[in-house]
């Protein structure tokens, strides 16, 4: 609070100021200069929130102290033995000048207070929201007031094209959900069961998009649960474990049905194993190349270069992830029959729900006990 | 081009490739597991790799390596083949690159 001006403002606008108060000086002294045209108030008054602007404002109050040290006061010394009306005058200007100046950090306070109070609100909807399973932007911390650095332009643009894809999602899970259990004709099944395959097509392009904006962001998972995290295959789910999942739903099977899905796993562990040691490869090599050079170089450019260089195959490593998740999905759809394809996509989409849910509720449990 | 031409109808399954490329790396191991063994170039251990790289390029890969060609026709990089689960055309794979492997001997 400040101390000078303690007997100067009446106890009953402390409870407006308190709270923003230093936000308050700043909205007055921008008010202050931006309505006074007629004020003798210099730039200086701008830059630099004193408690000369506080005093100035109460000058109608004030009558012990001229502390201002103000252009006011000076020029109406200089004329004050000449003109006594005009120094009324002037005097009144100022009260006028002071209330308006009053009302105005007034009207910003309140509107400061009920922005915070929005944004507190706001925080705890989106916390809520996380909770119960939709998806959340990392960039928002719902724990404090701090908003996150600048993020890279095309990952920002990911996070919310993902948001609204988990959204999607879930409205097409539920679909799926409700019409497998009525009656649906086959033709409308081939629509919901493309849509769907369409869906996780369009993901893989953005993550295209993504990986090439930043494919450490990408192969981080970060714009995923943390449950979804822990499965983790270059940056996505693994194309195995999508098999895993959606084959205990398939009632009846003819044998060539089962041949082809059997094929099916195998190739795409096959293809699975060879990426994960090229991978490895590609870290080992990276590992190299980063701790190579004489002992005390520090960030030796050329080798933080050459590094660079191999960095880049890690993009084209999770464009082939996701090729091969592609052709997984594609394959497994020509497989299977209309309505398998849709418990398919059910069983899958409902894994991957409840896996965000999963981290959720052990984020809410590690909360409460602790 | 001519010397691509050669290289590539070496073996049943030759495959173009740089000492430094993983996913290169990858394509070996992947048909190391079909059983196949096939013939890897390193083109950045031969002199002509500028000349091979453009050969690879003019005969339609889009990136140079790894470029993989099966009985002496190019069948393309990874996502043609390899990272394809394409059950037939994998198994096609092996059985004719095992063929032809036997019939280069």
């Amino acid at each position: 609070m400040n101390s000078t001006s303690t007997h100067f403002v009446p106890p009953r606008r402390v409870g407006i100021y308190e709270p923003l108060h230093q936000f308050g000086m700043w909205g007055e002294t921008f008010k202050h200069n931006i309505g006074n045209g007629g004020d003798m108030n210099t730039p200086s008054h701008i830059i630099i929130p004193n408690n000369q602007k506080l005093d100035n404002n109460n000058l109608s109050e004030d009558t012990s102290q001229g502390t201002g040290g103000t252009p006011h006061m000076f020029d109406q010394e200089a004329s004050t033995s000449k003109h006594p009306d005009k120094i009324q005058r002037r005097l009144a200007q100022n009260r006028e000048a002071a209330r308006k100046s009053r009302l105005r950090k007034k009207a910003y306070v309140q509107q400061l207070e009920t922005s915070r109070l929005k944004l507190i609100h706001l925080e705890q909807e989106l916390d809520r929201a996380r909770q119960q399973g939709f998806y959340v932007g990392n960039g928002i911390d719902t724990n404090s007031l701090s908003f996150s650095e600048p993020m890279n332009p095309g990952i920002a643009a990911f996070e919310m094209e993902y948001g609204h894809w988990i959204q999607e999602q879930n409205k097409q899970i539920c679909e799926l959900r409700t019409v497998l259990q009525g009656q649906v004709s086959d033709v409308e099944l081939r629509l919901l069961v493309e849509n769907g395959m369409k869906h996780y097509f369009d993901l893989f392009r953005m993550k295209s998009a993504a990986a090439k904006a930043d494919v450490f962001f990408v192969m981080s998972g970060m714009w995923r649960t943390s449950a979804e995290r822990f499965f983790l295959w270059i940056g996505g789910f693994r194309p195995s474990d999508l098999l895993k999942v959606l084959l205990p739903h398939f009632d009846v099977m003819t044998d060539q049905q089962i041949l082809d899905v059997c094929n099916l796993r195998q190739s795409c562990q096959q293809a699975e194993d060879a990426l994960s040691q090229g991978m490895e490869k590609l870290q080992h090599t990276l590992a190299d190349c980063v701790a190579g050079g004489r002992l005390g170089e520090g960030s030796y450019i050329p080798q933080v270069n050459s590094a660079m260089e191999r960095l880049e195959a890690l993009v084209s490593f999770v464009n082939q992830a996701d090729h091969l998740r592609h052709e997984t999905l594609q394959q497994m759809r020509r497989i299977l029959t209309t309505r398998q394809a849709a418990r398919g996509l059910l069983a899958l989409g409902e894994y991957f729900q409840r896996l965000r849910a999963l981290s959720s509720s052990w984020a809410t449990r590690h909360r409460e006990l602790t | 081009m001519d010397k691509v031409l050669r290289m590539s109808s070496e073996k049943g399954v030759v495959i173009f490739s740089k000492s430094s490329c993983c996913l290169s790396y990858a394509v070996q191991v992947l048909f190391q597991d079909l059983g196949v063994s096939p013939k890897i170039h390193e083109i950045d251990k031969d002199p002509e790799c500028r000349e091979i790289e453009k050969a690879l390029m003019k005969l339609g890969c889009s990136k140079p390596v790894p470029a993989v060609f099966i009985g002496g026709k190019l069948v393309g990089s990874t996502n043609e083949i390899n990272f394809s689960p394409h059950t037939e055309f994998a198994r096609g794979i092996s059985k004719n690159a095992t063929k032809l492997s036997q019939s280069f001997k």
